[in-house]
């Protein structure tokens, strides 16, 4: 009788401590949610930007995931977190490395487009880009 | 609890609604897939945590089914700029 009394405190406690945990690591992964969005929105460069996103983004999810896990009935769910975790990982890594790259790319051509205007006399063209230039800096 | 994840379910959609204006402003095509990659992720965190809240374990593939739709539009954006049909 006493041991099943025991039994049935070891498993309150352990409901108790995984409910903790995973609110604890729901809340976590928000906060790194919206520290990345704080992020693309204020960072001034496309590879800040990335940056800001690549990193609070995949953390914040890694926690959400952690804490939802906490919740699973059976090891196939877990199996399953795991799968969309990497997955997303995976995906992640591969697409911001082409972004950046086309985003680094933009950014020398845009720097010798400049160098070659300071060498040349400006023309009614050059006025144009340098509008649209100054529009991009304003956002 | 339920109320809980909803609560957080909320949270990263105005997380979403947040990113969605770097989509409008971004000056350049880049920023704004990138915004568009922050949507796919927290949008599997939002339907990881609604499939706790509502019970609905079909929401957990929809969510998987997000993961890999996220990186096969971020792959075909950047063949099809490389390409040379999108302009800069």
């Amino acid at each position: 009788m006493t041991m099943l009394f025991h039994a049935l405190i070891d498993a309150l406690n352990w409901v108790w401590i995984s409910q903790f945990l995973s609110v604890l690591f729901i809340s976590v992964g928000a906060v790194f949610f919206v520290a990345g969005t704080v992020g693309v929105l204020r960072f001034d460069s496309a590879l800040n930007r990335l940056h800001a996103l690549t990193k609070a983004d995949n953390l914040g999810l890694g926690f959400v995931i952690l804490g939802v896990m906490l919740q699973a009935d059976s090891w196939a769910l877990v199996l399953k977190y795991v799968m969309i975790w990497g997955l997303v990982l995976v995906s992640a890594a591969v697409v911001s490395h082409l972004m950046g790259q086309r985003a680094y790319q933009l950014e020398q051509q845009d720097a010798d487009e400049q160098d070659a205007r300071k060498q040349d006399a400006p023309t009614s063209s050059a006025d144009s880009i340098a509008s649209t230039e100054q529009g991009d800096k304003a956002c | 609890m339920n109320s809980f994840y909803m609560m957080i379910a909320l949270i990263l959609l105005v997380t979403m609604l947040l990113g969605l204006v770097r989509v409008m402003r971004g000056p350049s095509r880049v920023d704004r897939m990138l915004a568009a990659q922050l949507l796919g992720t927290s949008s599997v965190g939002i339907l990881l945590l609604l499939a706790l809240a509502f019970e609905q374990s079909a929401l957990r593939d929809v969510a998987l089914v997000f993961a890999l739709l996220a990186a096969v539009s971020g792959l075909a954006f950047v063949r099809v700029w490389a390409a040379g049909v999108l302009a800069k």
